[in-house]
């Protein structure tokens, strides 16, 4: 079983679909114990990182997450959940993350030419890194999943195992042992979302 | 590099998709359940769906299948018609619209563009403009481009991003259905004025108007048309192919 964090950020619902749509048994949820029984986490996120991680913190599912992630659970943070496995923010101010994952949040204004637009939003090409990570093992290099942000995770270079070009190399994906992150949206990127979510949900 | 995206636009009336359609091998034209699934799987990057629909039960209906929609689409999904309150953004967003389109409540008020984005996000509200020259003016149209506004566009649009437009879809009332090709004078004003995407519709009748709106405006990211894709005059693989081939990015 599949349990996806719920901590009132953001919308669950295409989340749900396209985990349904992969056969996969899931549930929404803010219980600690179904966390804690699940066999896969997935903490999901939108919209701004301070608000959300004190959302998480205060439903106290962080300490739950760090301690299920460290008995070697699999974990997959999508967009924000994704940002929030890093250490810290610097989207409006300083905020603690979980820590899962060395590195932080910066805005991509700082790496990006000028001219290029923020956010950087619509369908991008995943370039892998050195070695092809076990959660891309249904999709190719190349192929193209659909981004929606304005920050992007950096001094991660050891854990990325994606990036996407647009304008400097943006953070695509990370990956740590169980602990693994998608900075796009797989659940909005047709068929290598799904292949992507159904390589989680075997790990 | 990321992609042009191609969008196909679909009317919904009392739960059917109006305008005629004509797809060999569809079974139910008017189905927008069927007809999402078959742009998807023809790559469309996105689909916009609007409400035209001007009874409750028509609303209630076209959330119902909205629903039923994104529990078998998995691409980004925009949703407008009929939107004039955070309500109605919430009754489209529950129902798995990933953005919501706003043209005539945002006009009424403007007021909706920023406390929408405030909740949901600036990438979540989407501008839509309906817009004609009046005496060599870009002037805003309300009511389904019925009813001269007398505002000026471009500040129009510049005020709907400043208050947290994520996107805008520019809509040219002079070149909509001639089949000419995109309003390239009208959208480059638009480009030029703001930073977030715009989108561009009205007046594609053929592959080359693609090609030839990106490559005349590199700064445009997606073009929308809906009558052309749905009589099957322009596929979505061809049209893409195309632009491969002419080094506009997009996804194949």
């Amino acid at each position: 079983m599949v349990a996806l964090v719920d901590y009132g950020v953001g919308n669950l619902f295409s989340l749900v679909s396209s985990l349904a749509a992969v056969g996969a048994d899931a549930v929404v949820t803010s219980d600690a114990k179904v966390l804690r029984d699940a066999d896969k986490i997935i903490l999901p996120g939108v919209g701004a990182f301070g608000d959300a991680a004190a959302k998480l913190r205060a439903t106290g599912l962080d300490s739950v997450i760090k301690e299920e992630a460290a008995k070697g659970k699999p974990l997959l943070g999508i967009c924000l959940g994704m940002q929030m496995l890093l250490r810290k923010s610097y989207e409006y101010g300083e905020h603690e993350g979980l820590g899962l994952i060395k590195g932080e949040i910066r805005p991509i204004s700082e790496v990006i030419p000028s001219d290029y637009k923020i956010p950087h939003i619509g369908w991008n090409a995943l370039n892998f890194t050195e070695n092809k990570s076990p959660l891309f093992k249904y999709i190719n290099e190349g192929d193209h999943v659909y981004f929606v942000h304005s920050f992007y995770g950096t001094n991660c270079a050891e854990s990325t195992i994606a990036t996407a070009e647009y304008g400097a190399p943006l953070t695509a994906a990370v990956a740590k042992d169980n602990v693994m992150g998608c900075q796009f949206h797989p659940e909005k990127s047709g068929n290598v979302g799904l292949a992507i979510l159904k390589a989680f949900c075997e790990e | 590099m990321i992609t042009k995206r191609i969008i196909p636009c679909l009317d919904v009336k009392n739960g059917r998709v109006v305008k005629g359609v004509n797809f060999e091998g569809l079974g139910d034209v008017a189905s927008p359940v069927e007809l999402a699934k078959f742009y998807s799987d023809c790559g469309a990057d996105e689909l916009v769906f609007y409400d035209i629909t001007a009874s409750a039960e028509g609303r209630k209906l076209f959330t119902d299948i909205l629903c039923e929609l994104a529990r078998s689409v998995f691409i980004p999904l925009t949703v407008g018609g009929g939107i004039n309150t955070l309500e109605d953004f919430d009754r489209v967003l529950k129902c798995g619209a990933d953005k919501v389109s706003v043209n005539s409540g945002a006009i009424r008020n403007l007021s909706l563009i920023g406390e929408a984005a405030k909740r949901y996000g600036d990438q979540c509200v989407v501008l839509s403009a309906d817009i004609k020259r009046v005496d060599g003016v870009f002037r805003v149209f309300a009511k389904g481009g019925r009813e001269n506004t007398g505002m000026e566009a471009i500040e129009w649009i510049k005020r709907g991003v400043d208050n947290g437009a994520g996107e805008i879809v520019v809509n040219s009332i002079d070149t909509d259905g001639v089949k000419g090709g995109f309003d390239i004078e009208m959208l480059e004003a638009v480009c030029n004025a703001v930073s977030v995407p715009v989108i561009a519709s009205g007046g594609a009748g053929c592959i080359d108007h693609f090609t030839e709106l990106f490559g005349a405006l590199p700064k445009v990211d997606a073009g929308l048309a809906a009558s052309i894709f749905h009589f099957g005059e322009v596929k979505i693989e061809d049209l893409k192919k195309e632009l491969k081939k002419n080094n506009i990015p997009v996804r194949l």
